[in-house]
């Protein structure tokens, strides 16, 4: 059951020197009700990816081909690159909300933040009455762990964890399917982190909403997703269950981010990292985009960019993985 | 093992004054509490760790060791040597042997200059140079070392044009310039992309190892402390509360703050997950709690731990906590 079908979707910026194709060809399922992690360095086009499924990109930016398919519970499917500006609005926030990396910046400095919930409602549910709105308010803030005297409070008065706990509440304002997680906890520490990743899955648990949560941070996904997706240099280059990807990566990539994270315990085992530096997205290198940092090259992966094929687990795009696999 | 004492500072205590806010009693504005009584020492050819949430004044102990500001009181020793230098010669002096690295090479370097510019500034404003063959010699060595080659290519390249890993390996260039016997890293990777961390890491470890360099590292990220580090010392607000050599500190940690630290990170190899409980957060450090400032988020606070300030307690060689839990236990013992 999916809730959400991208198919072979490119994404250009448009620059003096030449487009750079930021997103390029990505397929991919969102089922409804699951965590699903999408993984990369930056300029990997992981938020690109995000903004162009919630239609949130601006020129010079430009989604070059390609398609993006919700389907609701029950009805009609919609295609979302199609969606005018009313059925946009409509779309947005009922069925497809985000959460931006910096709940700082997402928030609105000179409304409170009982008031920036009350927006999306009055906006998105005009038939609710300012009473019930107000006991929605409350109720959201309740769930997400913040006090309903804080509804009067404005962002700054608030901790950078309460903050990203407002922007999440308000996300869930009006239970949609989908919730976009733009690194939500980068600017969080730890402790703070582990908690609001917590709540998530509890609020998932709870309203049944599907979560693409986007990050940098392999290990944190590893512990959070039921699927995970890699993307490098504007391609999916692996997926599949964040169990597997632990246990037996399939491509070099993975491996690489893999075995670039300290372990806290057990033996200190030897980093390996990954060798140099991602590609310029205006001119990527020919053949499979990893072949100059990959300790797997051979011949064959500058001449021929590799497919991403079902394999064992999920899906691979690697010409090692054609017959036998990646060794460790 | 560790070589001898280069850098020290000794019950550091550091309170900032707000420029603005409301005035408490007699006129007054309250002082922020940042850093409270914290030593530390660091060794030739060793690299210790700091470790601690933001907010919890570690970039305060490196701007105090640096001597970017004067501390409240406590003393820092340079090779012994107890030093006051915040301006003038004796603060340029003082640069030439401890130097910073920050956490964002976006914006520590000048976008209008190369990066030639950028090494051979400080080798010409300490006296490294003496000519500009010289000069250019040296900056190529400098590249060299941080493994920026072909050299040629690098020297003439403006930092736009640099990744955020090549930045940071010309910030660190930049320090080594004028060749240092301790190095400040405050954050140095945590603005980097995973496969690149690494490396910058490696590049630092090899510079204490064969530079005899002595490194402080700063970080929120214990895991990467373990690997990179001899000892680790965690920082909760404002203050010091373990310390120990990185394996024990990680593997048996004594102080429940480093527990939850641990508890908390990232893990995939992890069985379970941790149970969920809400510790809520940091405390302010205008009014930080009494006694223990852990204990208002603490799951094993006694009554005393709100009232008195626990004192050092010794769990084993060269691993020390302050905590009353720890206390006890060792009075048991």
């Amino acid at each position: 059951m999916n809730v959400l079908e991208i198919r072979e979707l490119s994404v250009d910026y448009q620059s003096g020197s030449g487009a750079v194709h930021a997103v390029s060809d990505v397929s991919l399922d969102l089922r409804r009700g699951e965590i699903l992690g999408l993984a990369g360095e930056s300029g990997s086009g992981k938020s690109t990816l995000a903004n162009a499924v919630a239609r949130l990109l601006r020129p010079p930016a430009a989604i070059t081909s390609g398609s993006v398919v919700y389907h609701r519970r029950d009805g009609e499917p919609v295609d979302v690159l199609g969606l005018g500006r009313g059925e946009l609005r409509a779309f947005r926030w009922k069925e497809l909300a985000v959460v931006f990396q910096s709940a700082m910046n997402a928030l609105n400095p000179v409304s409170t933040i009982g008031d920036q919930i009350d927006d999306v409602l009055r906006i998105h549910a005009p038939r609710m009455s300012r009473k019930e709105r107000v006991e929605r308010t409350v109720e959201l803030l309740r769930r997400v762990g913040i006090g309903a005297d804080r509804r009067r409070g404005y962002p700054h008065e608030l901790s950078g964890g309460m903050r990203q706990r407002a922007a999440i509440a308000i996300a869930l304002a009006l239970n949609p399917e989908i919730i976009i997680m733009d690194e939500p906890t980068t600017a969080l520490d730890v402790v703070v982190q582990r908690e609001i990743l917590h709540e998530i899955r509890t609020l998932r648990e709870e309203y049944g909403f599907a979560v693409v949560f986007i990050t940098h941070d392999l290990s944190l996904l590893m512990e959070i997703s039921d699927r995970i997706a890699i993307m490098y240099a504007g391609r999916v280059v692996e997926t599949g269950s964040a169990k597997a990807l632990h246990k037996a990566p399939s491509h070099p990539y993975t491996l690489g981010l893999l075995r670039s994270f300290p372990r806290l315990h057990g033996p200190r085992e030897e980093l390996l990292g990954i060798p140099g530096t991602p590609p310029d997205l205006r001119s990527p290198p020919p053949g499979c985009a990893f072949h100059p940092r990959c300790r797997f090259a051979m011949d064959a992966c500058s001449l021929r960019r590799p497919e991403l094929v079902p394999g064992a687990e999920g899906q691979v795009a690697c010409l090692l993985n054609d017959d036998k696999g990646v060794r460790q | 093992m560790s070589g001898e004492i280069v850098l020290e500072g000794r019950n550091l205590t550091k309170h900032f004054t707000a420029a603005r806010g409301p005035r408490g009693r007699f006129g007054r504005r309250p002082p922020v509490r940042a850093v409270e009584e914290v030593s530390l020492a660091l060794r030739a050819g060793t690299v210790t760790a700091l470790v601690g949430e933001s907010g919890c004044g570690k970039s305060t102990v490196a701007r105090l060791l640096a001597q970017v500001y004067p501390a409240t009181s406590g003393e820092v020793l340079l090779r012994g040597e107890r030093v006051k230098a915040h301006r003038g010669p004796a603060f340029r002096d003082y640069r030439r042997q401890v130097q910073l690295i920050f956490q964002d090479p976006f914006a520590s370097l000048n976008p209008f200059h190369r990066v030639r510019y950028h090494l051979a500034r400080p080798l010409r404003i300490h006296g490294h140079v003496r000519s500009s063959a010289h000069e250019q010699e040296q900056v190529a060595e400098l590249l060299e070392r941080v493994s920026l080659t072909p050299v040629d290519q690098f020297m003439d390249k403006m930092p736009h044009e640099l990744s955020g890993g090549q930045r940071q390996r010309v910030a660190i260039a930049r320090a080594l310039a004028v060749r240092p016997i301790a190095l400040i890293a405050d954050e140095p990777v945590s603005m980097l992309d995973v496969s690149i961390r690494l490396g910058v890491l490696r590049l630092l470890e090899e510079l204490a190892d064969e530079s005899g360099l002595a490194l402080l590292y700063i970080t929120h990220d214990i895991a990467s402390a373990r690997y990179f580090a001899e000892d680790i010392t965690v920082m909760y607000a404002g203050r010091l509360i373990e310390s120990g050599d990185g394996e024990t500190l990680t593997q048996s940690p004594a102080h429940p703050y480093t527990k939850l630290l641990l508890e908390s990170a990232p893990d995939p190899d992890r069985v379970t997950a941790p149970a969920a409980t809400r510790h809520g957060e940091p405390p302010s450090l205008i009014e930080p709690p009494s006694g223990c400032r852990f204990h208002p988020r603490c799951p094993v606070a006694l009554p005393v731990c709100s009232e008195r300030v626990p004192g050092r307690t010794e769990v084993g060689e060269g691993h020390w906590t302050h905590c009353w839990q720890a206390e006890e236990t060792a009075l048991l013992r």
